[in-house]
């Protein structure tokens, strides 16, 4: 019995003396945390995406509640979490521009010829590194789906082994810019509805050897809308840092011959047309 | 060290096929290959910065005339592999794919040499003149890496040099340029052998040689010893004619991580080189040919050619008969470390020590699976990597875990990938981790 009783007291004082020290520590060696940063982290997404230039959510609220950026700064929160952010804080909720993400290339399996039979790991900067790629191209979408995985938001889409953003999705955290080998993932103005779905700078007749919807630089879709768009080589390209931005009817007025200036819209449906054309 | 009469020297790790190609080329003497109308010359030949072009579109060259010159130290003037005049200097699809500047030479037919260089006396010019005449010739490593021969031969004067090696390993499978060249010129050989070494000040020098190449051995060591150059036979082992390998082969010594080799005092020179460079001094012919293997299983008669700089690789294919059967993979290179082409109408470069078709049938269209943690990847590494670790790594994304673990000393000889029994590509992932972290360390 008195062994009982002895175990009992002596757990007893462990315990007393334990949780002093305990108590002390967390008296004199509290680490000052900011309630607010809590708060905002927990409104924000949490999808630690990085798109605000930040290292995750945690990061940003710390940066937000400082002062050095506005509740606007992430770019995936809606309206409605950016106000409650300010309201929070009780300070300007700030306007950012938002952006999305579009891959510049219309080359998919029905319009582009592959060169060479590529059996390699799944991946576009591994399948670059080996004859520059099976595709033709030497500018064009790998089609290895590296960006799609890449996108935390699952807005960007293999159709016919070519990347389509889906714009609803997309937030414009820019991940996708990073990880393409070829460079053709921009980030436009989210109100840029019409853009030119070709990157390569390569000769027209070069072009029309192996892809049937390359650009071929002739100039009309210029033409169809003076001053808003930019030629590189025997490529255009919208003007995104013009005052304003072509309208969806520049489509129609320019009658692209090659067909790879499209709506956003356009571009998705053309793609999935030609995916299901395929099956059939 | 001495150099026992049986012995053998190695090093650790590598592979050796059951089959290995060789005995389908290496009885075949070298022919030279007829002069075609077009040559096309990619400017980038060398490691290092591409030479500059000094000629233009519509310009009559003669043979083995500049085309581009130097630019920088590392950089290897290139010339012109028959007189002619110069055609259109685009932007092609290169050996690896990606479009690099090249030029067209249309020949005249008439093949003739331009103002040679004045020919030197190798044992008595001065080693600044023998130099000056390696960097003049336009000669690079041309066993595959294309390192310009004048930056090895001028080691910084506070590395003291000991030991020159002539690296007449030829490791890779099908292979026989090399052998070809030893057994047909072992004179030429030798000379650029002591050529480099009165360069360096070197005594000491060595010409490795794998022990299945027994005849060039032999006639190698009929002369060795007048030029004071000994012969090492070295055990059959792929990548013994890898530099680090080869230096520890033969001198025990190993090159710090990330270190080059004059760090241990030795400097590599490729057999082909050496013979290039014996061509530059003693005729002042500058580089624009070299003896190419014709192989695989897939041509109708393999062989080995003195082609120019400039060939496509569609030309010899057809010299060698053309495909007996259906090919599914050409390699410029060796089996192991050359190139997968996209097109025939690649031209050879002056590292292109082989041509090899593949019959379709025999290319395996593998699905690789997850590692299994056998170890037999880490067993043979040469550079004593771990290589799974290194794949799994960079297929993860982690590229600092792959740093960590010196995915920058992997060498690419892709033993470990030939040896993996899940089949999975694993010098294809290293190569896109070391990809990824130069982008990286661009930032």
């Amino acid at each position: 019995m008195s062994m009982v009783l002895t175990a009992v007291i002596l757990m007893a004082v462990f315990g007393a003396v334990l949780g002093a020290v305990i108590g002390i520590f967390a008296r004199y060696f509290r680490v000052e945390s900011d309630a607010r940063v809590e708060l905002v982290t927990e409104l924000l997404p949490n999808a630690n995406c990085g798109g605000c230039g930040k290292a995750g959510c945690a990061d940003f609220a710390k940066a937000v509640v400082a002062g050095e950026l506005p509740p606007g700064g992430c770019p995936v929160s809606s309206r409605e979490t950016v106000s409650a952010i300010a309201r929070a804080l009780g300070i300007e909720a700030g306007e950012v521009e938002s952006k999305v993400a579009v891959v510049l290339c219309s080359g998919d399996d029905a319009s582009t010829r592959e060169k060479v039979l590529y059996n390699g790991v799944n991946d576009c900067v591994s399948a670059s590194l080996v004859a520059g790629g099976p595709k033709n191209c030497a500018y064009g979408c790998l089609g290895f789906s590296s960006c799609a995985r890449a996108c935390p938001f699952g807005a960007i889409e293999m159709v016919n082994s070519l990347a389509v953003v889906h714009s609803e999705l997309c937030v414009g955290c820019g991940k996708c810019v990073d990880v393409c080998p070829r460079h053709l993932i921009k980030l436009v103005p989210a109100n840029a509805e019409v853009n030119v779905y070709c990157s390569s700078p390569a000769k027209g007749v070069e072009k029309k050897a192996y892809c049937a919807s390359g650009c071929i630089g002739c100039r009309k879709c210029g033409k169809a809308a003076e001053g808003k768009f930019v030629f590189n080589g025997f490529c255009a390209s919208v003007d995104y840092n013009a005052a304003e931005l072509p309208g969806s009817d520049v489509v129609e007025k320019s009658n692209c011959p090659s067909g790879c200036l499209r709506t956003r819209q356009g571009h998705l449906e053309k793609e999935y047309a030609e995916r299901d054309g395929v099956t059939k | 060290m001495s150099f026992g009469k049986f012995k053998v020297f190695s090093f650790s790790g590598g592979i050796h096929p059951r089959f290995d190609g060789k005995n389908l080329a290496a009885s075949e003497a070298v022919k030279p290959a007829p002069l075609l109308e077009k040559y096309v010359l990619y400017l980038s030949q060398n490691v290092g910065k591409m030479p500059k072009l000094i000629v233009k579109t519509g310009d009559e060259v003669k043979k083995g005339q500049l085309v581009a010159g130097a630019d920088g130290f590392v950089s290897a003037n290139l010339h012109a592999p028959t007189s002619g005049k110069i055609g259109a200097v685009k932007n092609i699809p290169g050996a690896n794919g990606t479009l690099t500047p090249a030029l067209e030479i249309i020949a005249d037919g008439k093949d003739e040499w331009g103002e040679l260089l004045p020919a030197l006396d190798w044992r008595t010019a001065d080693p600044k003149v023998l130099l000056e005449r390696v960097r003049a010739c336009g000669i690079v490593g041309m066993g595959g890496a294309a390192f310009p021969s004048h930056v090895k031969l001028s080691p910084p004067p506070e590395k003291k040099i000991d030991t020159l090696i002539i690296n007449g390993a030829e490791c890779e499978p099908y292979l026989c340029a090399d052998h070809r060249l030893m057994l047909e010129n072992p004179e030429k050989v030798l000379i650029g052998t002591a050529i480099c070494g009165r360069i360096l000040g070197v005594k000491n020098m060595l010409i490795g040689v794998e022990s299945n190449k027994k005849d060039a051995i032999a006639k190698l060591n009929e002369k060795a010893a007048e030029y004071g150059i000994k012969v090492v036979k070295l055990r059959v082992r792929y990548p013994q004619g890898a530099e680090k390998q080869l230096i520890y082969a033969l001198t025990g010594r190993k090159v710090p991580a990330g270190g080059l080799p004059m760090e241990t005092g030795c400097v590599v020179q490729n057999a082909g080189s050496a013979a290039a460079i014996a061509d530059a001094v003693c005729e002042g012919k500058p580089l624009i040919e070299r003896i190419t293997t014709v192989s695989g299983e897939a041509v109708a008669h393999p062989g080995n050619y003195l082609v120019r700089i400039g060939t496509p690789v569609a030309k010899l294919i057809e010299w060698a008969g053309g495909e007996k059967c259906k090919t599914g993979k050409i390699v410029l290179g060796g089996p192991m470390m050359g190139f997968a082409l996209h097109s025939p109408e690649v031209a050879l470069s002056k590292n292109s020590s082989g041509v090899l078709l593949f019959p379709l049938k025999g290319i395996c269209q593998y699905t690789s699976a997850g590692c299994l943690r056998c170890g037999k990847c880490v067993k043979v590494c040469p550079m004593n990597l771990i290589p799974s670790i290194l794949a799994s790594a960079v297929e993860s994304g982690k590229y600092d875990l792959a740093a960590q673990n010196h995915i920058a000393d992997c060498m690419e000889c892709g033993s470990c990938a030939y040896v993996c029994p899940a089949e999975r590509p694993l010098v294809q992932h290293i190569r896109r981790g070391k990809a990824e972290l130069r982008k990286n360390k661009g930032k």
